[in-house]
């Protein structure tokens, strides 16, 4: 007997997902490249690689791309990336499209706690950054252990996660209301999630997390192609279902926790980008990677649009994916009910 | 396919929580065979498929595969001995007919080894003899519910496991979707001489595919052994409180059930 | 068993009555704890004898008496809210707030001080009531869309994406603003504190209206509450019950929330504490849930004013602190699990 018409799907699947993600990258490097010659100084593309690669370039043209401009785009890249992957795990793992990170509690985590450090204990925003991580690993553990009965049920993750996500949320606005009105406003502009002025200083430590955090949730990607067929087929299949998904909320807790401490809860990344990566995939494989790219892709463009496109005050990266993402979100809804997979 | 393994319960009790659900089980599923369970509702027929396939943790007991216990054992060469197909299983939203074979394949994966030709074969192997090689390229969605059913019969197959364990895989199919599924797992018993190992709902069917048939009631064992055997009228009626006649099958000759009700039921009242 | 059945009126009915004593203690404390102390019998004396002239009548008769009648009606109007949302959706953890009505108020509130330059309280009511009033109906709309009409998880899944949708929104219109940013912010944690009596007697016929709509559709609760095919066959028109309970909601949270800003929880856990003393059936459950939820939160809003003295931790806060562990203990049973 012939293995042909299986030989033949795998290859146009396995194709399918590198044809998308080759196509994605090469989105990635092109807005890349127009966050670093954009803006109210124009630098050229030669001047760029020029200035990247060291070599001799016009005055200024060093400061603005090295100073300003690289770290910035570094970080939507990389913010963009490690939402993108924390949705798709979330997603994935508890097979409902509403359990992104932000829903789940582990940004309003995030948010409380850089609140409480900018606006109430006025903390230089390294140590923000810092108290935003620890918020979001905090919380996660909570939720993790509260959901805890003979394993943690993919539903009931999700409800407590909403409801101490929704007490976090009555704590950061009342904490909102202790502070002078100038700092809670400093805060609001960080729980949108903003790209404005990150410097090296956010690259680094970003990067190092990265560099560890991209490698572990791609190892895992088997575990979510099995967790994915529920957790009686997955055990059937000889996995062990409570080890494999406790490693996958780490990993993806801990993308949430690094993308949030950097930039904020940029709103609807984690959310969105999973979904789209499914549809333009098609075919129910697991879309860490794409996922991931259509992530930096969405925060790239939307800091883009913030900062230029939309007249005169620069808006953050946040309220752009917020406003574009939330109507995609409701059309996801309206048809995804409309088409009978509501639920 | 490997030999089929031995699989036996000892004193294994389970239950959720504080609810026991079956107590002090102990038998032996015999090899190379087609065993079914049946039982009335909540007789923990379907817990004890669970706790044999080691989805359910025993709280006193247990089984034993090849002789050592299942939970002991490293879960993933248990899953290359024995396969489960629990009831109701959802597929992924998307999910190819390949794909979702294919991940039958996992067991026999290793973090670094990678899919190979005898992957391909396997699963080819299993669409196969489940009929349903056509649909390779086809969306899982796209299905009616016995070519589903047969899909992931075929998820199971590519597992390539001696031990099947099967929970109502009939449910929800019309009848003649559930005779040609029941049809497959004996084809799959004959051919490769796999034990098969499933809860079934309806006794008739149990009564003509079973080799050995196990009768539950109450989370403890009532009767087992050759359907001809077991299937006696006072057994029906002490398991399902039902008085019954108990006739040969006129095209398979096993034990037939015949309800007695209140009413329609001629002299045999 | 007809005699059960009498002692079980009997016993509910006492219930009831208790129930109104312990709110009209509840109020009379509400009245005497606060920053001043005043002792109890100036309190009554404030009460039935005002004197314009006193000044600790004036913060009982200006402040105490309108924040406790505010305190009464908002937490009436979110008790039978929540209970009639969580049978209408049949989803046990549905609230006005998971259901995206508040964020939908937040919206409305945020374009009226911000757009229309609104800075009284008075003027938020009706800004808070039609945002409630849009957000319940889109997200009913799209929960509805498709095979088997609103169902719990469309229903719950539309009202999160749209609370998400809407508050992002609102964000981006703070971040230019300081001013309104600085009055939305203490609109936005949930008070009681600082309303007048013109917000009570606005918010007044909404609420009544709500009320007697609640109270009139218990049976049509009760079928609906057996599934819309059982409940169709039992002679309901499931459509029109549902539009009804959806009108009493609305009118019910939009006013809560106009009158008081965002109060998360309190229409979750009232429910539930009222349907273990009564059962599933509403005629009952409604009752207890209207006594209750002021109960709670006049309870509550004591409690942030004790434990800050003398500032204060505003209402939503010591109801979200209060709630949550409910909720999640809500959330950990069996059967929720499997919704």
């Amino acid at each position: 007997m012939t293995a042909s018409p299986v030989v033949a799907e795998r290859r146009r699947e396995t194709r399918r997902v590198r044809v998308v993600s080759l196509i994605l990258l090469a989105l990635v490097v092109a807005l890349f490249a127009l966050s670093l010659s954009y803006g109210s100084f124009q630098i050229s593309l030669p001047d760029i690689v020029r200035s990247l690669l060291g070599q001799p370039t016009p005055p200024q043209v060093d400061y603005i791309v090295h100073t300003l401009r690289l770290p910035r785009a570094v970080v939507a890249v990389l913010v963009g990336l490690a939402f993108g992957l924390a949705g798709a795990i979330f997603q994935q793992l508890v097979r409902n499209p509403l359990a992104s990170p932000d829903v789940i509690g582990v940004t309003a985590g995030a948010s409380s706690a850089a609140v409480l450090a900018i606006a109430i204990l006025s903390v230089s925003s390294l140590t923000a950054s810092a108290m935003a991580l620890g918020g979001a690993l905090l919380t996660s553990a909570l939720v993790y252990v509260l959901s805890w009965r003979q394993g943690v049920g993919g539903y009931r993750l999700v409800l407590v996660g909403i409801g101490v996500g929704a007490a976090l949320a009555s704590v950061t606005s009342f904490l909102l209301t202790r502070a002078d009105v100038r700092t809670a406003q400093d805060s609001l502009i960080w729980l949108v999630g903003s790209l404005n002025g990150r410097t090296w200083d956010q690259v680094k430590p970003l990067s190092v997390a990265m560099l560890i955090l991209v490698p572990a949730a791609l190892i895992l990607r088997r575990a979510v192609a099995g967790l994915q067929l529920g957790d009686d087929v997955a055990k059937g299949l000889g996995m062990n279902v409570e080890r494999n998904r406790l490693a996958l909320l780490v990993v993806g807790v801990c993308l949430a926790g690094v993308a949030t401490a950097a930039a904020g809860p940029v709103a609807f990344v984690a959310f969105m980008s999973s979904p789209i990566a499914v549809r333009l995939i098609g075919t129910g494989r697991p879309t860490l990677l794409p996922a991931g790219l259509i992530g930096a892709v969405v925060v790239l463009a939307a800091d883009f649009i913030g900062a230029h496109l939309v007249g005169g005050t620069p808006y953050p990266a946040g309220v752009i994916t917020g406003v574009v993402g939330a109507p995609y979100l409701l059309w996801l809804l309206a048809t995804a009910n409309r088409t009978g997979r509501g639920g | 396919m490997p030999a089929p393994s031995t699989l036996q319960a000892e004193g294994l009790s389970l239950g959720y929580g504080d609810r026991r659900v079956v107590t002090d089980l102990t038998l032996e599923i015999p090899r190379g065979k087609v065993t079914v369970i049946v039982g009335p509702n909540a007789c923990g027929k379907s817990t004890f498929l669970r706790g044999l396939a080691r989805l359910l943790p025993p709280s006193a007991g247990a089984v034993l595969l090849d002789g050592k216990s299942i939970h002991a054992a490293p879960s993933r060469e248990v899953a290359l001995k024995l396969g489960i197909l629990p009831q109701g299983p959802i597929a992924p939203d998307g999910i190819t007919v390949t794909d979702l074979v294919s991940r039958g394949r996992h067991p026999h994966q290793g973090m670094f080894r990678r899919w190979t030709a005898d992957d391909d074969n396997a699963v080819a192997a299993a669409l196969s003899a489940t009929g349903t090689l056509e649909l390779a390229a086809r969306g899982v969605d796209e299905l009616s519910g016995g070519q589903r059913q047969r899909v992931w019969i075929a998820m199971a197959l590519a597992q390539r496991t001696g031990i099947l364990l099967l929970d109502e895989p009939t449910t929800y199919l019309d009848v003649t979707h559930q005779v040609e599924v029941l049809d497959l797992l004996v084809d799959l018993n004959e051919a490769e001489g796999a034990t098969v190992v499933m809860v079934l709902h309806e006794l008739n069917l149990a009564a003509r595919y079973a080799d050995h048939l196990i009768v539950m009631k109450s989370g403890a064992v009532v009767t087992a052994g050759e359907p001809s055997a077991v299937l006696t009228e006072s057994v029906v009626e002490e398991v399902f409180s039902m008085r019954c006649r108990v006739v040969p099958d006129p095209v398979s000759r096993t034990p037939m059930i015949v309800p007695i009700g209140r009413h329609r039921s001629g002299d045999a009242r | 068993m007809p005699d059960t059945r009498v002692r079980r009126t009997a016993a509910l009915s006492t219930g009831l009555v208790v129930s109104a004593a312990a709110l009209a203690a509840a109020a009379l404390l509400s009245l005497t704890v606060g920053a001043q102390h005043i002792p109890f019998g100036t309190v009554m004396d404030a009460l039935f004898h005002p004197n314009p002239d006193n000044g600790q009548h004036l913060i009982i008769t200006e402040s105490r008496i309108p924040r406790t009648v505010v305190g009464l009606l908002a937490g009436a109007a979110l008790g039978l809210a929540g209970a009639v949302i969580q049978a209408v959706t049949r989803n046990p953890l549905a609230d006005p707030g998971i259901l995206g009505v508040n964020a939908g108020a937040a919206l409305f509130v945020v374009f009226g001080i911000s757009v229309l330059g609104i800075s009284s309280l008075t003027g938020y009511v009706w800004l808070g009531f039609a945002g409630a009033a849009v957000a319940s109906v889109v997200v009913y709309t799209i929960g509805s869309l498709g095979r088997g009409g609103a169902t719990p998880v469309k229903v719950a899944l539309a009202g999160a994406a749209m609370s998400a949708a809407l508050t992002s929104l609102t964000t981006a219109v703070l971040l230019t603003d300081v001013a309104t940013f600085d009055q939305f912010r203490f609109w936005q944690v949930g008070s009681l504190a600082g309303r007048g009596m013109d917000i009570a007697l606005q918010g007044l016929p909404f609420v009544a209206v709500g009320i007697v709509i609640a109270l009139a559709s218990t049976r049509s609760l009760n079928a609906l509450a057996l599934g819309d095919d059982v409940a169709a066959s039992l002679g309901q028109n499931v459509a029109t019950a549902r539009v009804i309970a959806a009108i009493a909601v609305v009118l019910l949270c939009g006013t809560a929330t106009a009158m008081a800003g965002p109060i998360g929880f309190v229409g979750l856990v009232v429910p539930h504490v009222a349907r273990m003393i009564t059962g599933p059936d509403h005629r009952w459950l409604l009752p207890y849930s209207m006594l209750f939820a002021p109960l709670l939160l006049l309870l509550a809003d004591v409690l942030g004013r004790v434990i800050a003295n003398p500032g204060e931790v505003q209402v939503g806060i010591v109801t979200a602190v209060i709630g949550a562990p409910i909720f999640v203990a809500l959330a950990r049973r069996k059967r929720l699990a499997e919704l």
